[in-house]
């Protein structure tokens, strides 16, 4: 249910590291929660985003949240599809739901987020 | 503590999720808004709406006091016949928007109010009770189960003796569902047609058992209230406590129609008869993005660099696909095709006004 190749943070996004490359979507446990997402507004390639600050927002019909980032790095590449087909992030959430990709800032900082372990006690609370 | 209604075994039954509102733990979504949203439009829907209010008014001045009341005029009622109404307060701020049922027993009516005010609306009445009324919160005791869409009636045809065929829209009859004596209403808060069963509690499991098996065929779905927002502000019907409230005034919001004012006195009526003369600064508009930008209460509108107004509803209509809002602006950009811009996240968004309602395709037509 919960991958354990990926790294997660608190607020509910995963991490798939490849090389300097992070890939970044949400959970499972967070597309449920937000029912169906109807928007998302990712942050654009070029851009500077921080660890754990908000850099975009992803709306379901009900409500619009913040899209953070659990790594500090440069925007490489957003997922296009979703513009079309945000339900994208429902469907399939650690695949074709992915957001975006940074370039990693600093490696180091992805020991602060947590395991599948971790996570699955997060997800559970 | 929240108030679980007689439906409530059955929403988790359905693997609803439930939330808190007005006090009442109540299903937001079951599936998913949009597929609930999807369904009612397009064939039929069932919802648990018990968390309304129903008050009896009864006695030989029941009349004279409603007519004190409320916005529109009861007198005009036929036995059998339900409108809608306000009532508001000496200044025009709006109490409650709310449903007014003439029985067809005599000086015998039934008022259904919004969940959130059902304690004040109850205090307002009773503050002003006079003569021989007989006014009973028989909210606790009343079940109400929705079933709206365009087969709603092939639905509810196969769920009662009464026939259905003959109800106009806006007129109830009593008769049996599930084997229980029910008050039937073809009434609704989605655009489409539809039906409300005021049900007592005991009879609430089988009428759903009951819609469940009846709408099998129609593919019928229970709706959460998530999908009862975004089906109401398709039509443009308000939402007290986001697009009216105790501040704004029925002729600001739209609902000149329900204000009767000629030849009679109401609470609130001289403020309403004010507004409509001086014409309002604000009033509430309709209006569809230009982008895929989503509108939500609060968010701020521009007209280039200068503040006109507020945001009080806003979703992604389901049925347009495109971010949708309610709001009020000041008078002089409300023309339909006027360009606006909704303040989202520090950015601008374009918007224009249009002519309600959203969704042109419902079933049935409110108001005028």
């Amino acid at each position: 249910m919960i991958p354990a190749d990926l790294k997660y943070s608190e607020s509910h996004e995963w991490v798939r590291v490849e090389g300097d490359t992070a890939t970044i979507g949400i959970t499972d446990h967070a597309q449920t929660e937000l029912g169906d997402i109807v928007f998302i507004e990712a942050p654009e390639i070029g851009d500077t985003v921080e660890a754990h600050e908000p850099c975009g927002s992803i709306e379901s019909v009900k409500a619009a949240e913040d899209l953070k980032s659990p790594v500090s790095g440069e925007v490489l590449e957003i997922n296009e599809e979703l513009n079309d087909a945000p339900e994208l992030v429902n469907e399939d959430p650690y695949g074709k739901g992915w957001i975006f990709k940074v370039k990693l800032a600093d490696p180091s900082g992805l020991d602060t987020l947590l395991d599948a372990n971790g996570y699955a006690e997060i997800a559970a609370s | 503590m929240s108030i679980r209604t007689p439906f409530y075994d059955k929403h988790i039954a359905a693997g609803a999720r439930m939330v808190d509102f007005a006090g009442y733990e109540m299903p937001i979504q079951y599936q998913g808004i949009i597929a609930e949203h999807v369904t009612v439009r397009q064939s039929v829907g069932m919802f648990d709406l018990s968390h309304m209010g129903e008050f009896w008014v009864s006695g030989a001045d029941a009349l004279p006091f409603l007519m004190k009341m409320m916005t529109n005029n009861a007198s005009k009622l036929a036995p059998g016949q339900v409108m809608y109404s306000a009532m508001c307060y000496e200044d025009g701020g709006i109490v409650d928007d709310l449903l007014v049922y003439r029985d067809m027993a005599e000086n015998r009516y039934l008022l259904v109010v919004n969940a959130a005010n059902i304690q004040k609306d109850f205090d307002w009445l009773q503050r002003h009770l006079e003569g021989d009324v007989t006014l009973e919160n028989k909210s606790a005791e009343t079940g109400l189960l929705a079933i709206q869409g365009p087969q709603a009636e092939a639905v509810v045809a196969k769920m009662t003796d009464l026939n259905l065929a003959d109800m106009r829209y806006y007129h109830f009859d009593y008769g049996k569902i599930a084997g229980y004596d029910a008050l039937i209403s073809r009434t609704g808060y989605t655009g489409e047609d539809g039906f409300e069963l005021y049900l007592p509690p005991e009879a609430c499991p089988a009428a759903w058992d009951a819609a469940v098996e009846a709408g099998a065929e129609f593919g019928i779905k229970p709706v959460g209230l998530g999908a009862r927002d975004t089906l109401r502000l398709e039509m443009k019907m308000a939402l007290y406590g986001n697009d009216i409230d105790h501040t704004t005034n029925p002729i600001e919001a739209g609902l000149g129609w329900i204000c009767k004012t000629k030849n009679r006195e109401f609470i609130g009526r001289d403020a309403i008869v004010r507004m409509k003369t001086e014409k309002p600064a604000r009033k509430l508009i309709c209006f569809e993005m230009q982008d895929k930008n989503i509108p939500r209460p609060h968010y701020k509108i521009f007209a280039g660099d200068q503040e006109v107004g507020t945001v009080t509803s806003g979703t992604k209509s389901p049925s347009l696909k495109i971010g949708i809002g309610l709001g009020y602006v000041q008078r002089e950009f409300t023309q339909e095709g006027t360009e606006l811009q909704i303040e989202i996240r520090q950015k601008k968004a374009p918007a224009k006004v249009v002519k309600p309602p959203f969704y042109k395709n419902g079933t049935v037509k409110i108001g005028k």
